[in-house]
């Protein structure tokens, strides 16, 4: 059983510390959701939980192991990344973009094979985009390349997945088909980490919440509990009520009317 | 499933159909120059080295062991290692507009080789400073982008790279205004422009270890290469150590450029024109695009070189040459371009 746990983790750069006091914990089968405005260090905390950053404080364990004591290679076994969708300098194929999740289970001079080749399809499938595989990753949309991306983590055939902000390019039927998926590697016993724009992706399928700000987190626990509308009001410095649906799911309602242009405060 | 975007034609008989080309131009090459060697001598001189025959040579086979196919092969050598370290910088630079000159190895070398002229050292002494001079430069960049922290390392390499370049030119201008103006300063106006005039087996043999030892670690991580061109932080979530692998490239790269520019002089545009008309043909997995930019780069130096030695009575350089004809071709490619390479 693969977890991955923070405690009291300080995140950011050599003198220039971002966040701290972190304390997270994602188990198979868990989907973590990460919310937090613009700024408030969600990217950082995923590169620091990867180990692209070094922690400032706090500990990080992978799979019970300290993560400083990994190698790139045994952390890439575990745990895939699906970076924002970006641009790419050079055309790949979007098929070889997916087969170069594979490398992690090749040796060090070998190059991918016939049944690598397979799985890279068969994750490019598994996402509704396999009629792409022979296009070049420069010229499909954004929210293909998003969807490729997240093709690419599953042919790195990891127990955990971390995806940063995995709908923020996607068009509202390709934010809902990743949703899908998100909840669909859960249930196969993936653990999921993901960051989110929206609290109502957050309802739709995360087992646990963690809302971040200034990077300090100012809540986690279950979506019902933690997602309030005072709590995403004082967060998000806008005015938000949560609706219940007749079927139980509830949605998030920004309140437009007054306070344009003007910060909320709790209480007014 | 047809997974290749990148060409009609099968990859297998792209490479055949370049291969032949490379061979057939290798062939012609030989026969052609001012001594007129035709294919019977071709084929005699064959047979002797296969019978192991060792009466004398006639004139024709002397041009040819002595003169043309020492020529003809290092063309080649120097084509394909050129390219080579051209399409490795470009996919670890991200960048398709980066070339050996960008991290200073070739001028390093240029400036190696100019000292060594200026001493009046013999042949070997200069090739071995030109060498020297490339690995130095290339050490220094590398220093002064580890000292620079909390930049993009890519840029802080290409500048430093760019500046040291620029200082390693300077120095090459102070040499050449101290040079004797009758002995000295045509010989290293000469070279810098690029030239295998005069090229010998011995300098083929010393340049083809060194050129194959920088070639090994390329073609044993062709695939990592792919995974650097995505970015450090990519690379390393995918499972590889980008910067110890990003110094073996580098280093591979390098040694292979010094070792040819120490013996062929300053050739410019090859390594950067050839990855980019290779990508263009089999696309950017370096799974492929490694042997066709070598192959393209070792055909496009051989007719250059062929062009400079048989075009007027006396020698072209071949830094004029490539030039002539890579910069038309580079602004074409830019103008007809894709969005993206």
């Amino acid at each position: 059983m693969t977890t991955l746990a923070a405690r009291q983790l300080g995140f950011g750069y050599p003198r220039q510390p971002v966040g701290r006091d972190v304390d997270l914990e994602v188990a198979p089968g868990e989907v973590l959701c990460l919310l937090g405005p613009n700024g408030s260090g969600k990217t950082t905390l995923f590169k620091t939980l990867l180990g692209l950053l070094v922690r400032q404080g706090g500990n990080i364990v992978l799979d019970g192991k300290d993560i400083g004591t990994l190698s790139r290679t045994q952390i890439a076994r575990r745990v895939a990344y699906v970076p924002q969708a970006h641009e790419s300098v050079f055309p790949y194929t979007v098929h070889d973009m997916v087969l170069m999740g594979r490398t992690v289970h090749r040796g060090l001079f070998s190059s991918p094979r016939e049944h690598d080749a397979l799985r890279a399809q068969q994750a490019l499938d598994q996402l509704g985009i396999g009629d792409l595989a022979s296009r070049e990753f420069t010229r499909i949309s954004g929210g293909q390349r998003q969807l490729a991306l997240i093709a690419r983590a599953l042919a790195q055939d990891t127990p955990i997945v971390v995806m940063d902000e995995p709908t923020a390019s996607l068009d509202f039927g390709n934010q809902v088909r990743v949703l899908q998926q998100v909840r669909k590697l859960s249930e196969a016993g993936l653990g999921i980490v993901l960051s989110t724009h929206n609290p109502d992706h957050a309802l739709a399928c995360a087992s646990r919440v963690l809302v971040l700000a200034d990077g300090t987190l100012q809540a986690s626990g279950s979506p019902d509990t933690v997602l309030t509308g005072e709590l995403l009001s004082s967060v998000y410095q806008v005015e938000v009520r949560l609706e219940r649906l007749s079927h139980g799911q509830h949605v998030c309602v920004p309140h437009l009317d007054g306070n344009t242009g003007k910060r909320f405060r709790p209480g007014d | 499933m047809d997974k290749r975007a990148h060409t009609a034609l099968n990859p297998g008989f792209t490479f055949g159909l370049l291969v032949l080309a490379v061979a057939a131009l290798a062939f012609g090459a030989v026969l052609v120059g001012p001594y007129p060697v035709d294919s019977a001598d071709l084929v005699s001189a064959a047979n002797r080295i296969i019978s192991g025959d060792t009466t004398p040579l006639s004139q024709a086979e002397t041009v040819l062991f002595s003169i043309r196919i020492p020529r003809v092969a290092t063309a080649l050598l120097v084509g394909a290692a050129l390219s080579a370290a051209g399409a490795v910088y470009q996919g670890l630079f991200r960048n398709p507009l980066v070339s050996p000159d960008i991290l200073g190895v070739s001028t390093g070398a240029g400036l190696g080789a100019v000292l060594g002229i200026f001493l009046s050292l013999p042949v070997v002494a200069i090739q071995g400073f030109a060498f020297i001079g490339g690995a130095v430069t290339v050490t220094l960049v590398y220093l002064v982008a580890s000292a620079v922290r909390n930049h993009e390392p890519t840029l802080v390499l290409v500048l430093s790279g760019v500046v040291l370049g620029a200082l390693a030119s300077a120095c090459i201008s102070l040499l050449k205004i101290l040079a004797d103006p009758y002995d000295q300063l045509p010989a290293i106006t000469f070279w810098l422009l690029g030239s295998l005039a005069g090229i010998q087996a011995g300098d083929l043999a010393g340049a083809l270890p060194a050129v194959i030892i920088g070639l090994v670690p390329l073609v044993l991580l062709r695939w990592r290469m792919n995974l650097m061109a995505l970015g450090d932080e990519e690379a390393a979530t995918l499972g590889v150590d980008p910067r110890r692998l990003r110094l073996l490239f580098v280093a591979a790269a390098t040694l292979m450029t010094a070792s040819v520019v120490a013996i062929s002089g300053v050739i410019g545009w090859v390594g950067l024109v050839m990855p980019h008309i290779a990508r263009l043909v089999v696309g950017p997995n370096f799974h492929r695009l490694l042997p066709a930019a070598m192959l393209m780069g070792a055909g496009y130096l051989l007719i250059v070189d062929t062009i400079a030695r048989t075009l007027a009575e006396t020698e072209t350089p071949l830094g004029v040459l490539t030039a002539f004809v890579g910069a038309p071709v580079f602004i074409w490619l830019l103008a007809t371009g894709r969005r993206s390479w």
